[in-house]
């Protein structure tokens, strides 16, 4: 799945930095240093004339009709995506490939492809001015597009959030390349959700091991942003150990509530394509339509708020199946904490508690 | 997410799309309604003469951002009724954390053939039935993140599906009412130690090892094993499963009531039996199998007047193990006829003359007319009415015990007929005594094994109590080795005793030492793994060490060793068997 809040590419070297010369550790405001003018300024030159042809093609696209999308391959963007590449702007390029998939997605293919074109418009022409975008939703921006930055850099530049952070649930894919760890922690004081990432070649996993349900107390730098949500890990992090007694389970919030938080994260940042939240007291329904997570509480006659909802489970990936069950299982029909990344597709499920408090990983 | 383009939109957004499919350069962009924001933007865009394509990107991006910030969940339906509470203790940790290592282990290193080092257990699957065994002896029920797993192993592995479901309990059946990849669990009776249901795989499904009990009398279960997983299923609803339910969910609930209550469970058949259809009361009668008693007589004796040939054999089956039913005594009545024990010059002699035909009475009582084996039709005839007749009869007539009358000449060459048909009664009839007396000591080295004993020496041995099996195939092993074991040792209980495992090492070390190939002996290999009592890993290992029969062999040992180790970590893990634990079973 694409989206998580996390930034699309993070395999790329940070910055065309290096090569755009001369500023490194001239003592810039960190604000400014990302791409802004001075340094990196002829990659981020490339990227703005990458990103004002891509609108010029989508533009042409809607021009000509998106019917004529069925049918044509991947072919057409794969052209578009390579000058993505070349103009150093991967964010993009990937979401432009992402596009050719769309019309072979099924049902309401249309309206699901207007609205990547009309989202990929939106990052191009924002980053055509991102000068004049307010800093965080510029870091977004930019980031979005591609650009990396250094986990050193955020360190440096980005006061650390301390606190004993519960680790809420794990993540691990593997491309032919890449193997990449996603662990989403929780501050037990502040409340704050943050992702950290960490990579390691194909085959092999990735450095970073936090049980989930154990809690490390850490410094935590978020990356800037419109809706922070990925860190870093500072250094100087106690071991994990096990939360106090009754601390192991995180508050949630309802299916309504759950999906507010999604709809306010978009404030932000109108590219996320979920947010991660935790539920509390929902129930898993299997169904032969698809599986459901709704409210224990409530009526069932009225969802507007007060009364009980429901959301559509969506699990990517081949691994859906048998984590779905283990939902099941742990639930057996009665009210479970499940943490998971709610957003416009439904909620996915990352980890589920039982009711003595002991999590269970649904995406390992 | 599902639904969200099933009723038009407010905000236009269906207009968006249409115009974006058709191309704005063919059709104008449409004037958008709904919230304010958008129509304030569409009429922006129009005020500035905004590229129509460029105008329409912005309007869908504006509509896609505004519903999904603003999307509410759907007020939900129904919720699925909780999973009946479980009362078992939850595994130890450990033990948990190895279940979960061979549920997904289950492509381990099975070849033992193979390179494999010697440091690796056999392969883990195989082992995963004795866990189970182990773990639902002790009482355990599985964590609940485990049991998807296990049902899918299951699923794949009808022979674990006894123990699995059972320890998957209430939330097992819970799930399998929701996944019809599982719904084999459904079939199965809680507590029971074989499928109840589906047509054609009555009964334990039987391993390579053959290692559950026998015949029909063979251990039934204590009462109230059934509610081992907490799944004491009252009657209350079982008169509508038995009007309306499916077939597998009858042919369960009448399974369940025999084990609590025979006589209800045969109230109930009898109340419908008249309308079933020929091949459901086949397998229904096959469910009266658990607690046979003499008040099922009547019904069974009226079912030999049954229209299905196939319902008449079970009948007449289900009768001959009741040795005091008619059946009993007219098959009786038969053999006298036919098998006198007279004196001849030479002594005491069984003069055995077959029925000269099949007459009605005889095919009533399901004795086929004629012969499908090899045999002669008289042969046949002999063989079915002498293996029908209660073995009391031979004894009690001349008050000889079996031992004395199995020595006996035997005229016109009958005696063969004679063994192999007293031999199938003992099975049947569950008769030790008997089956004692025929299996005799195990033969002298001299003696080719099976050659004219009588019946199958591994049906003949699972009759035995385990300890006598156990001496009966430890002493065999040691006189003929390994090339002819391979049943009966899978007749033995589980883990074998100390002297039948000496035994079994020992014909491993002599094949080793006479250059035999360690995998022409692969399939003992296998069931020494899973049967050898963990003790026996240190003599195996020092075998390993000796280096008796060269590299192969010593990597065979020593993974043996290996496997016994990795077996008694496990036991180990799940504690000692409690004395009287919710299910004592005695062949395994």
């Amino acid at each position: 799945m694409r989206g998580c809040g996390v930034p699309r590419v993070a395999r790329v070297p940070a910055g065309g930095g290096c090569r755009g010369g001369g500023h490194r550790g001239a003592g810039r405001p960190a604000r400014r240093a990302a791409g802004g003018p001075g340094r990196g300024g002829r990659r981020a030159d490339r990227a703005a004339a990458g990103a004002a042809e891509l609108r010029l093609r989508l533009a042409d696209g809607v021009r000509r009709g998106l019917a004529g999308e069925e049918g044509t391959g991947r072919s057409a963007w794969d052209g578009v995506a390579a000058r993505m590449v070349d103009a150093q702007a991967p964010g993009l390029a990937s979401r432009v490939r992402e596009l050719a998939a769309v019309p072979a997605s099924g049902p309401d293919w249309p309206g699901r492809l207007l609205e990547e074109y009309a989202l990929l418009d939106l990052l191009a022409a924002a980053y055509g001015r991102v000068d004049r975008l307010p800093a965080p939703l510029a870091a977004t921006v930019r980031s979005r597009v591609g650009f990396t930055v250094e986990a050193v850099e955020v360190l440096r530049t980005v006061p650390a959030v301390r606190d004993r952070w519960l680790v809420l649930g794990a993540h691990d894919t593997a491309d032919e390349r890449l193997a990449t760890r996603r662990l989403w922690l929780r501050g037990t004081a502040t409340g704050r959700i943050a992702l950290l990432l960490s990579h390691g070649r194909a085959g092999r996993a990735a450095d970073l091991s936090l049980p989930v349900g154990l809690v490390v107390e850490a410094d935590l730098a978020y990356h800037p942003g419109a809706r922070p949500l990925r860190a870093v890990l500072g250094p100087g992090a106690g071991p994990p150990a096990p939360p106090v007694p009754g601390g192991g389970v995180p508050p949630g919030v309802t299916v309504g509530g759950a999906m507010a938080e999604y709809g306010a994260a978009l404030a932000g940042d109108p590219w996320l394509d979920s947010w991660p939240v935790v539920l509390a007291d929902v129930v898993p329904v299997p169904g032969p339509e698809g599986w459901r997570l709704a409210d224990a509480d409530g009526d069932a006659d009225c969802g507007d708020g007060e009364g009980g909802g429901w959301i559509p489970v969506h699990a990517p990936g081949s691994a859906a199946g048998p984590g779905l069950w283990r939902l099941a299982a742990v639930s057996g029909g009665r009210p479970v904490t499940v943490f998971g990344e709610c957003g416009h597709r439904g909620f996915a499920p990352v980890t589920v508690w039982d009711a003595d408090g002991i999590p269970t990983g649904l995406r390992t | 997410m599902a639904g969200r383009h099933q009723e038009p939109r407010p905000d236009g957004w269906e207009e968006l799309v249409a115009t974006a499919l058709l191309g704005t350069g063919r059709r104008a962009l449409p004037g958008t309604g709904g919230a304010p924001v958008l129509s304030r933007a569409a009429g922006a865009a129009a005020a500035a003469r905004t590229d129509p394509a460029a105008a329409l990107l912005a309007l869908a991006a504006l509509g896609t951002v505004h519903r999904r910030a603003g999307l509410r969940p759907a007020p939900r339906g129904a919720l699925p009724g909780a999973a009946p509470d479980d009362p078992r203790p939850p595994l130890p940790g450990a033990a948990a954390t190895r279940l979960g290592m061979l549920l997904t282990e289950r492509g381990g290193p099975a070849g033992r053939a193979g390179p494999a080092g010697s440091g690796t257990p056999a392969g883990l699957p195989e082992l995963l039935p004795q866990w189970l065994y182990a773990a639902r002896a002790r009482g355990f029920r599985v964590p609940a993140p485990l049991v998807p797993a296990l049902l899918d192993a299951a699923r794949s592995r009808s022979e674990l599906r006894p123990d699995a479901v059972a320890l998957a309990g209430p939330l097992g059946r819970w799930l399998a009412e929701r996944n019809p990849d599982w719904r084999f669990v459904l079939r199965m009776v809680p507590g029971a130690g074989r499928a109840a249901g589906a047509a054609g795989t009555a009964g334990p499904p039987q391993g390579p090892g053959g290692q559950r009990p026998q015949g029909h009398a063979s251990s039934p279960p204590a009462p109230g094993s059934g509610t081992a997983d907490g799944d004491g299923d009252g009657t209350a609803d079982g008169d509508g499963i038995w009007e309306e339910g499916l077939f597998a969910e009858r042919v369960t609930h009448l399974t369940r009531l025999r084990r609590s209550d025979p006589a209800a469970g045969l109230r109930l058949l009898r109340s419908t039996w008249a309308a079933e259809r020929a091949e459901d009361r086949l397998l229904f009668l096959d469910a009266l199998q658990d607690g046979l008693s003499p008040d099922d007589e009547p019904f069974l004796e009226a079912a030999l007047n049954d229209r299905s040939r196939n319902v008449r054999l079970t009948a007449a089956e289900l009768l001959s193990a009741l040795t005091g039913s008619a059946l009993a005594r007219r098959m009786a009545e038969r053999a006298r006829a036919a098998v006198r024990l007279r004196r001849g010059p030479g002594g005491e002699v069984f003069a055995v003359e077959p029925p000269a035909a099949c007459d009605e009475a005889m095919r009533r009582d399901g004795i086929a007319e004629h012969s499908p084996t090899g045999r002669g039709d008289r042969a046949w005839w002999l063989g079915e009415i002498v293996a029908a007749a209660p073995l009391a009869l031979w004894t009690a007539e001349t008050g000889r015990t079996p031992e004395q009358l199995l020595p006996l000449p035997v005229s016109d060459g009958w005696g063969d007929d004679l063994r192999e048909a007293w031999a199938r009664a003992a099975v049947r009839q569950n008769d030790a005594g008997w089956a004692r007396a025929l299996l005799g000591p195990p033969p002298p080295p001299d003696e080719r094994p099976g050659g004219r004993r009588a019946g199958a020496p591994a049906r003949l041995l699972a009759v035995l109590p385990p300890p006598e099996r156990a001496a009966w195939a430890a002493a065999f092993v040691d006189v003929h080795g390994l090339g002819e074991a391979f049943q009966m040792l899978g007749a033995c209980a589980v883990p074998w005793t100390a002297g039948l495992g000496a035994a079994v090492v020992g014909a491993l070390e002599r094949a080793a030492g006479a250059g035999a190939y360690p995998w022409s002996h692969s399939g003992v290999l296998g069931m020494a793994e899973r049967a050898l009592a963990p003790e026996a890993a240190d003599g195996v290992e020092s075998l390993a060490a000796a280096g008796t029969g060269g590299p192969a062999w010593a990597e065979t040992f020593g993974r043996l060793a290996c496997t016994l180790r990795f077996r008694a970590a496990m036991l180990a893990e799940l504690g000692p068997l409690p004395p009287d634990g919710p299910l004592a079973r005695t062949a395994r």
